[in-house]
């Protein structure tokens, strides 16, 4: 309808939530709103997954990024107590200068990256990758030694989380 | 569903919303949210290597944005134990109270 | 036998190398013996040679040890020539030297530097058998500039003693001078011949202009200058006496300074060919025979009348050269090594007697305290002024023969200067061993004969004087001159001598007339008036007061020479070394320091500022790529 798929409708409603709710992350004052507004915009991107057909990774996305490393901003957030007041600003000029920054590094990325192919994405039945069968055969088939190691990374992690966190004992 | 969106709109979207957590990461003092901007460059990069595994039928793609975001992960809680420390050292997440190292 | 000519330099360089490394840890009789033991062995096998060589009918061999230089069209081959000249120069080094080494064993017996001593000899020895038995201009220079460098080594022996260091240094700075002339003569040697072998070079030396051959001659002869101190490079010689007086003896009288007649007479192909660099060695000899004879008839100390007696013999020996009496200048160096050689050992064994006195004002009625030192130095002494039958006497007789044929100014001349060596000489003899004893009371009891190891080489010394003569007799007298049959083949004769029987019974006459008449003259003076030389300087008329001071040409070369040199010297390092050349360093280090303090502005400690940062280098590159 109106001349587009539903595909690219899709893409573009997902894309334009994305960047208001990442505009918003990183303008709020209140620190609180700035966790709540990212996870929205990780909820879009994990639509973008979908609109890719990878399954997997959508689902993967929610649960890891949505559903615990938010929650644990979140805590430690309201373990700071923090709150609009208590929050720092940069001096004006800095924002500015960050601002121009960014919007050099803008311009130097898009002319690097313009030029890139113009092909669609291919037509011959839907992707099939992004399938949790066919991911899982790849993953635990030529990546297997890899994703032991992410074990044992995440296991150290974990060590050293508690070791940080513990309060010393005078 | 098929998908026919051109390879390069995902391109300027996932440059669109790396700018904005670089611009994020810059302009903002809270430590907290350095980091959550930070997490947002990692989802720019994470959506454009879909999009490419995608565009070339590859699954190493995929597999690589799995393990980002086990390794994003594991960073998160480390460095948010760090955040802690630095509070509990200084009462404050400001990073401009941070200058110990000046010359 | 000659193909073991290798063995002659390998000897003293094994020596010099084994004193050199262990000679401290063994004892002072274990490092004279190997040191002497050395150089003995060297003087059998070059005796040895010696008798092949004259047995044979092949005079010039050569021996090729091993190839040493070769490039593109240059091929040095490391070569020794084995002819009648280089075995008679052989047997000089190493017989003397061997002497010299025995007598030194007793002369530095108390010195702690025994070994280094004896490294420094064995050294010397060894280039000085480079010198004369290479075959080519080069192994020749590198023998040159190692009895150099073992001469400054060896006047500085006593390095404690910063009179000496300067002694050294001025003997090694004038033999460099000398040494640049040698130099560039080689190099334009090189340049017309293509080839510095001396077979090869003096085989085309007729097909030569005679102005290069010219200069080709007197660069060398400034070489020689240098080496054997003729005017004007003269000036170290004396002050070479700082040495140890073997070392005098060795290099200051009986090799070093004769490397340069050897030079010339090894070239003497150039000499025949250009007239003028021949009169100009002649004239230059004669002159400095007869200055050097000037000099040392009112010095006191004993060692500097030997030193410009010495002079004053080179003088006369490159008058001969330059008159073209090759062979005679060989037979005077022979017999002055002799006669020269003995002198110094005997100074030597007196000064030792003495507790280290020098000045014969001091000394006096030495004769009963030491007999066999004064009978040696007795015959030494008849020997240089030319009385018969000793050895000086038919040398000397020869080159002045040969020099009236030439010309009867620079005769006159040389008669002079001989004249002026007997006065002197006879008296040093005089004042040191007759009369009253002048010296202090203790000077008095500690005076003894010296050694052994000391008397032996006198010994030794005073019968080769003795009988030296036989070498060459006149040929007039009807007997044969062995020197010059034995150099024929070596040195192309000018043209036999024309001089008349009687003319040369004249001239003989003459010469020993004056000399025995000197003698008289100094007995009258010093014996039967006892004129004793001037106390204070005060006490000498004027002129005798300039020749007291040499001339003064120690100064003159100060002022003229040094002086200036200095005050440039002085100028580069205040002006160019420490305002320009530091200033340049520290400067950078300076701007360092500077750029450095403003870049530490950088580290604010800031994590934003660096994040900052990091973007803008990120920027920085990819826009780098980009235009590409």
């Amino acid at each position: 309808m109106l001349g587009y798929t539903i595909t690219q409708w899709l893409f573009g409603i997902l894309s334009f939530l994305a960047i208001m709710f990442a505009l918003m992350v990183v303008f709020t004052r209140n620190p609180v709103n700035s966790v709540l507004y990212l996870v929205l915009t990780f909820f879009c991107i994990a639509g973008h997954y979908l609109v890719l057909n990878a399954q997997f990774l959508a689902v993967v996305h929610i649960v890891v990024y949505a559903g615990a490393i938010m929650v644990l901003f979140l805590f430690v957030i309201m373990l700071m107590n923090l709150n609009e007041d208590t929050e720092p600003q940069k001096t004006l000029i800095s924002k500015i200068i960050a601002g121009c920054i960014g919007g050099v590094l803008l311009v130097v990325l898009v002319g690097s990256l313009k030029g890139a192919e113009q092909l669609q994405l291919h037509q011959s039945g839907a992707s099939q990758i992004g399938l949790v069968k066919n991911l899982g055969k790849v993953l635990f088939g030529e990546f297997l030694f890899p994703f032991e190691i992410a074990s044992v990374l995440l296991l150290a992690a974990m060590v050293g989380a508690i070791m940080l966190g513990k309060k010393e004992i005078k | 569903m098929i998908n026919t969106i051109p390879i390069n709109y995902y391109i300027m979207l996932s440059t669109i919303l790396f700018i904005i957590g670089a611009v994020g990461v810059m302009a903002r003092r809270n430590a907290i949210i350095v980091f959550m901007c930070i997490e947002l460059m990692l989802n720019a990069v994470n959506l454009l290597l879909v999009a490419f595994s995608t565009l070339h039928n590859d699954a190493n793609g995929q597999v690589f944005v799995f393990f980002i975001m086990a390794v994003a992960a594991a960073e998160v809680a480390v460095g948010l134990a760090i955040l802690s420390m630095i509070y509990r050292n200084i009462k404050s997440i400001d990073i401009d109270l941070l200058s110990k190292l000046k010359h | 036998m000659i193909k073991l000519i290798g063995l002659v330099p390998l000897f003293p360089l094994i020596g010099f190398i084994i004193n050199g490394f262990f000679g401290k840890k063994m004892s002072k009789s274990m490092s004279g013996a190997i040191a002497c033991i050395s150089v003995l062995a060297s003087f059998i096998v070059a005796v040895l040679i010696f008798m092949e060589v004259s047995a044979s009918q092949q005079k010039s061999n050569v021996v090729e040890l091993f190839s040493w230089i070769n490039s593109g069209t240059l091929k040095i081959p490391f070569s020794f020539l084995v002819d009648p000249l280089s075995c008679l120069f052989l047997l000089i080094i190493t017989g003397i030297g061997f002497l010299i080494h025995v007598y030194s064993t007793g002369y530095m017996h108390e010195d702690e530097g025994f070994s280094r001593f004896f490294t420094y000899l064995n050294l010397f020895i060894f280039f000085m058998l480079l010198l004369v038995l290479g075959n080519n201009y080069l192994i020749m220079f590198v023998g040159w500039e190692g009895v150099g460098l073992c001469s400054y080594l060896l006047i500085g022996f006593w390095f404690k003693n910063d009179a000496y260091n300067k002694a050294a240094n001025k003997a090694f700075i004038m033999n460099r001078i000398g040494d640049l002339g040698f130099l560039l003569g080689i190099i334009l040697i090189f340049v017309n011949f293509g080839s510095i072998t001396f077979g090869e070079v003096f085989g085309k030396a007729a097909s030569i202009p005679t102005a290069t051959v010219t200069a080709i001659a007197l660069l060398l002869f400034v070489g020689a200058m240098g080496k054997s101190a003729q005017l004007p490079l003269y000036t170290w010689l004396p002050d070479a006496m700082a040495g140890p007086t073997p070392v005098s003896a060795l290099i200051h009288a009986a090799t070093m300074v004769t490397a340069g007649i050897y030079m010339v007479v090894r070239s003497n192909v150039f000499y025949s060919i250009s007239e003028t660099a021949s009169e100009v060695v002649a004239v230059i000899g004669a002159l400095t025979a007869l200055f050097a004879a000037v000099i040392a008839l009112l010095q006191t100390d004993i060692k500097k009348v030997l030193a410009y007696s010495t002079v004053s013999q080179l003088g006369l020996m490159f008058l001969a050269l330059g008159v073209g009496a090759y062979s005679s200048a060989v037979f005077h160096v022979t017999t002055h090594a002799f006669f020269k050689a003995l002198l110094f050992l005997g100074a030597g064994s007196v000064i030792h007697a003495m507790g280290g006195e020098q000045n014969i004002s001091k000394m006096g009625g030495l004769k009963k305290a030491l007999p066999v030192t004064f009978l040696t130095m007795l015959i030494g002494t008849i020997a240089i002024s030319g009385v018969p039958p000793f050895a000086g006497f038919f040398s000397k007789d020869e080159i002045l023969a040969h020099t009236y044929e030439h010309s009867q100014l620079l005769w006159f001349v040389g008669s002079i200067a001989s004249l002026g060596t007997a006065f002197y000489m006879f008296r040093m003899l005089y004042l040191t061993f007759y009369g009253k004893f002048r010296g202090t009371h203790e000077q008095e009891h500690h005076l003894h004969e010296s050694p052994k190891s000391m008397t032996i080489p006198l010994m030794v010394l005073a019968a080769l004087t003795v009988f030296g003569g036989l070498l060459g007799m006149p040929e007039f007298w009807g007997m044969k001159n062995w020197m010059s049959e034995n150099l024929d083949p070596i040195i192309i004769r000018k043209n036999p001598s024309i001089l008349s029987h009687e003319t040369e019974w004249t001239l003989m006459i003459i010469a020993v007339g004056v000399a025995i008449s000197t003698i008289y003259f100094a007995y009258q003076m010093f014996m039967k008036y006892k004129v004793l030389p001037a106390e204070k300087e005060a006490d000498m008329k004027p002129f005798q007061r300039v020749i007291f001071h040499k001339f003064y040409v120690d100064e003159f070369y100060d002022a003229i020479i040094r002086k200036p040199l200095d005050a440039i010297s002085q100028v580069f390092y205040k002006f160019f070394d420490k305002q320009i050349l530091d200033g340049i360093v520290n400067g950078m280090g300076d701007i360092t320091k500077w750029k450095s303090q403003q870049l530490r502005k950088l580290q604010t400690g800031h994590i934003g500022f660096y994040i900052m940062a990091m973007v803008v280098g990120i920027i920085t590159i990819l826009f780098f790529s980009l235009i590409k």
